[in-house]
């Protein structure tokens, strides 16, 4: 598949969206990791309503964000407690690098998607 | 600074959502460390660094400040002040006013102080005229820029005035290069708090710095046409100078009080209530203010006033009072260490009066004790003793025979040294790598409360036994301005409610989860941070009736297991009294070959703990396990340890075997504001560590039990207090379980027992729990056995899971769809 898009990269890009299922599969205010194609994903359905989207590993030591407890738009990481805007990545009260984020939303069959 | 600091203490009550608040300003800046001014003078503060409320702050407070307006009027009647400003006016109404004004330079009535005194000596004086040139006042920044451009080197300056003030401003000037003369009308240097002695050797120790001290001189002219050349003194001698700089004393500004019709004698009376005696509308803090007759110069009597204004202003606390303060201090003068407090003269014969002098090294130590009891005392050049003295002036405690004990520290204390004399590099917290030098750096940058130290560089947020070293590195480095941030005081920092006012919120309003608080008490902000403490909390309220949202659980609550840092989970199976079973083992044994578990360890707390278990196995390596959770990864009750004790041992008096398996067996898995740890322990040889336990039972001669609690061994070790000495298990049993309840009501988060205890002290602790002081007893001993009767297995949930994916680690998606796209024009990156 890469091979093709390196062909194309000159007037095309690509862009994938990942179907998760039913909001259910997360529990209300808890996250949990998915797995498309070897790749990893960290998904928070928040009380509020909004779904994040963000990469599965702390990148501190690794920890499982999927693991932590969300609030406030911020996830805690459960290793360490650092803690991260779920929106933009950004970390809060450290200096670690930031969490690449993914754009999440739910849609009319109350369904999941992700868009890379 | 009183007005910036009330304004703060009134924003830390939670005084943004009941006031808007207005500030005038005389000068055109934030609020800045006046004390710090000779330090600026002298050139080791930049000016910038001093300021505790820049500007920024006061936006971002949300404080509205008229900066470089001063009021000119009070218009009681209509509840308004009128400021000016380059000719235009300012109005401001209010509901409450508080005057913090603060002091001016006391200006003596020389002669050739003003530049038209040159002139024609009949004409009356313009009262807006300048000093001649040379003269100034040390009171402000812009005064602190005006004599360090005019001084240099070679200048000779005379500051008039020798207490502490002037002597700090003499400082200043020697920084600049300046040739310093301090002249003072008394016999002796600062005669407000030294003695003659005290004084002399003071003097002594800024002789040898170079600073020039003429005592017993009455200044009564600046000499010089035009600009300073001289003083005359009234003995008709003279002193060359081209600086003069007066520091003969402050009054309090309360000219605008007077006109406005408020009660003025020395400043601006006012009650315990710092409102003024004739308007109860209208508050005065600070060095304007007087308050029993006194008005105070020094800052900690002022945070006094201002905490005690904000608490009652708020609500927060609408008895607070302002009583007077006991009035110590501790600095550097002239770069020499002074403590003083109290009187630092006898009253009378019967005042005991004990001193001790080196004048070589400058060195000079007075006690006045009066009826047994510290009522002054003097510290100069070594001040090694001052914390003792001044625990001692604060309570009234009782002094040792030996005065000795208080003038000179004990060999052992010199021994060690303080955090403070470490290198930078120094490694104060362990958990988290922060060094002396972050900390400083941190405070500098801003930090004044433990918290705000905390949360920039996550110092004391592990394990938390830096945080002694770290409170004393941001007292050193902040002084006089550390604040303690409220939010300590807050059950968790989301909901700004102590314990006890939250508990009361929550059973008023029958908020039975951790979202329903959020939305009644927060404005529906859910703090991640918060919501640990908070399902604890409504857990211990609710029981039964508490509405358990998983999602306020830490992943060990949510799948009952320690996690690792690999992701993998350990499992502890209960082992009663660390007394198992062949059969059991081979279960372990098993259960550890069939999961492929990494490592079998055997745990301080006397069991098996199997580690490298897979989160999707857990369900069932316990069904395989048939042994219920042994809680070692949760704020709950964790072991009851025990040694063989009577039934086997030739020393046991006490069966803690049995008690132990007993107390396990009733007090499992329930939840606390932290850890619990037991121990029982069949005779005071104490093989299982009863006394280092948060509860422990010491069997002793008689068949006797003796209950100790607060003790530790872990990062902190304590040896736990005795509570009661009781006869049977089942007594043993009642009252470990009754100071158990009390702990998990009464307790902060996170709060071990060994700070409980201290915190509460074990006497009280006894009148409640054993004499029944408060009447509460039978009442914690219900509670205690219902929440032991409530208890539920949680590893029953390998059996009926809350959700499908409770133990998945990943799930697989359902559908992944991709798309090309045609771009025109351009070339683009992979993922764009």
């Amino acid at each position: 598949m890469n091979a093709g898009i390196a062909e194309l990269s000159e007037t095309f890009a690509q862009s994938a969206s990942i179907n998760l299922g039913p909001l259910d599969r997360i529990p209300v205010g808890e996250g949990r990791e998915f797995e498309a194609e070897g790749e990893l994903i960290a998904v928070f359905r928040a009380r509020d309503g909004r779904v994040f989207g963000a990469q599965a590993r702390c990148p501190h030591r690794d920890g499982r964000l999927a693991d932590g407890v969300i609030g406030k738009g911020l996830v805690v990481c459960p290793l360490h407690t650092f803690q991260f805007d779920l929106a933009t990545g950004k970390p809060v009260g450290n200096d670690c690098p930031g969490l690449k984020t993914y754009r999440v939303t739910v849609n009319e069959e109350g369904e999941i998607v992700v868009s890379l | 600074m009183s007005g910036a600091r009330l304004a703060e203490d009134v924003l830390s009550c939670g005084g943004r959502e009941v006031f808007d608040i207005v500030m005038f300003g005389d000068e055109p800046y934030g609020n800045y460390n006046r004390i710090l001014l000779s330090g600026v003078l002298s050139g080791s503060h930049d000016p910038k660094d001093i300021f505790i409320n820049p500007l920024a702050w006061y936006e971002t407070s949300g404080v509205k400040l008229h900066a470089g307006v001063r009021v000119t009027a009070i218009d009681r009647e209509a509840k308004r002040v009128i400021g000016a400003a380059n000719g235009n006016g300012v109005i401001e109404s209010y509901d409450h006013l508080v005057i913090a004004t603060g002091s001016s330079p006391f200006i003596p009535p020389l002669e050739g102080l003003y530049v038209d005194d040159d002139e024609d000596q009949s004409a009356t004086r313009d009262p807006q005229s300048a000093y001649k040139q040379g003269v100034f006042v040390f009171r402000t920044l812009d005064d602190c820029e005006a004599i360090m451009n005019y001084a240099g080197s070679g200048k000779r300056a005379a500051v008039i005035g020798g207490g502490l003030l002037g002597l700090e401003a003499a400082r200043g000037l020697l920084g600049l290069d300046a040739e310093v003369h301090v002249v003072h009308l008394m016999p002796h240097l600062m005669e407000v708090q030294l003695d003659a002695p005290a004084g002399a050797t003071l003097k002594r120790s800024m002789e040898a710095m170079g600073v020039k001290v003429h005592l017993n001189k009455n200044t009564t002219a600046i000499l010089g046409r035009g600009h300073v050349t001289g003083l005359r003194f009234d003995d008709g001698a003279t002193l060359d100078c081209e600086m003069a700089v007066i520091s003969a004393g402050i009054r309090p500004n309360s000219q605008l009080a007077r006109d406005a019709g408020l009660t003025v004698e020395r400043g601006i009376v006012v009650n315990d209530f710092m409102a003024c005696v004739n308007d109860p509308d209208v508050f005065a803090v600070g060095e304007c203010a007087q308050h029993d007759g006194k008005v105070y110069g020094l800052v900690a009597p002022l945070w006094e006033q201002t905490a005690a204004l904000a608490d009652r202003l708020t609500g927060r606390k609408p008895e607070a009072a302002y009583k007077g303060s006991k009035v110590s201090t501790k600095l550097k003068v002239m770069g020499v260490d002074l403590t003083v407090m109290g009187d630092r003269e006898p009253r009378d014969e019967n005042d005991e009066v004990v001193t001790y002098a080196e004048p070589s090294r400058g060195v000079y130590k007075k006690l006045i004790v009066r009826n047994g009891q510290l009522a002054g005392a003097i510290l100069l050049g070594d001040t090694s003793t001052a914390p003792a003295l001044l625990q001692a002036f604060d309570r009234g405690a009782p002094l040792p025979e030996n005065r000795a004990e208080l003038l000179f520290p004990l060999a052992s204390e010199t021994a060690s040294p303080s955090v403070v004399d470490l290198p930078d590099d120094a490694q104060i917290c362990n958990c988290n790598g922060v060094s002396k030098g972050a900390i400083i750096a941190a405070v500098k940058r801003g930090c004044r409360s433990l918290k705000s130290l905390s949360d920039a560089t996550r110092a004391g947020t592990g394990c938390g036994s830096c945080k002694p070293q770290a409170r004393e590195l941001l007292e050193y480095a902040a002084g006089d301005l550390v604040v303690e941030d409220p939010s300590i005081h807050y059950y968790v920092p989301g909901v700004s409610l102590t314990k006890p006012e939250l508990i009361a919120a929550i059973k008023e309003r029958k908020l039975k989860s951790v979202s329903a608080v959020f939305a009644a008490l927060a404005g529906g902000k859910d703090d991640p941070g918060s919501k640990i403490g908070l399902a604890s909390l409504l857990k211990t309220i609710w029981r039964d009736e508490y509405e358990d949202e998983r999602d306020a659980r830490f992943i060990n609550d949510r799948v009952h297991a320690n996690i690792q840092k690999d992701r993998t989970f350990s499992v502890v199976p209960r082992i009663y009294g660390g007394v198992t079973s062949p059969d059991e083992l081979r279960r372990i044994a098993d259960v550890a070959e069939k999961y492929n578990v990494r490592m079998v360890k055997i745990t301080g707390g006397q069991r098996i703990d199997l580690l490298g278990v897979n989160k999707e196995d857990l369900p069932n390596v316990w069904r395989d396990l048939g042994m219920p959770s042994g809680h070692a990864y949760t704020k709950a009750f964790r072991t009851c340890k025990t040694c063989v004790g009577s039934e086997f041992c030739r020393f046991g008096v006490g069966d803690s075997v049995a008690l132990g398996i007993a107390i396990e067996k009733r007090y499992q898995g329930i939840e606390f504001p932290h850890k619990v740890k037991l121990a029982a322990t069949g005779c005071p040889r104490n093989c299982s560590e009863a006394t280092t336990k948060d509860i422990g039972a010491v069997a002793i001669e008689g068949g006797k039990w003796e209950i100790y609690v607060g003790g530790a061994a872990g990062s902190k070790v304590r040896k736990g207090d005795l509570l009661v000495t009781v006869e049977t298990h089942d007594d043993a049993l009642l009252h470990m379980g009754r100071f158990m309840q009390y702990y998990r009501e009464n307790a902060k988060y996170l709060e071990r027992t060994y700070d409980f205890v201290e915190r509460l002290g074990i006497e009280k602790l006894r009148a409640i729990l054993v004499e029944d002081s408060e009447g509460i007893c039978a009442r914690l001993d219900a509670e205690i056995k219902a929440a032991a009767d409530a208890y539920v297995d949680p590893w029953q949930e390998a059996v009926k899971p809350v959700h499908p994916s409770q133990f998945v680690n990943a799930l697989p998606v359902e559908e992944v769809t991709r798309a090309l796209h045609q771009i025109q024009g351009r070339t683009p990156a992979y993922g764009d």
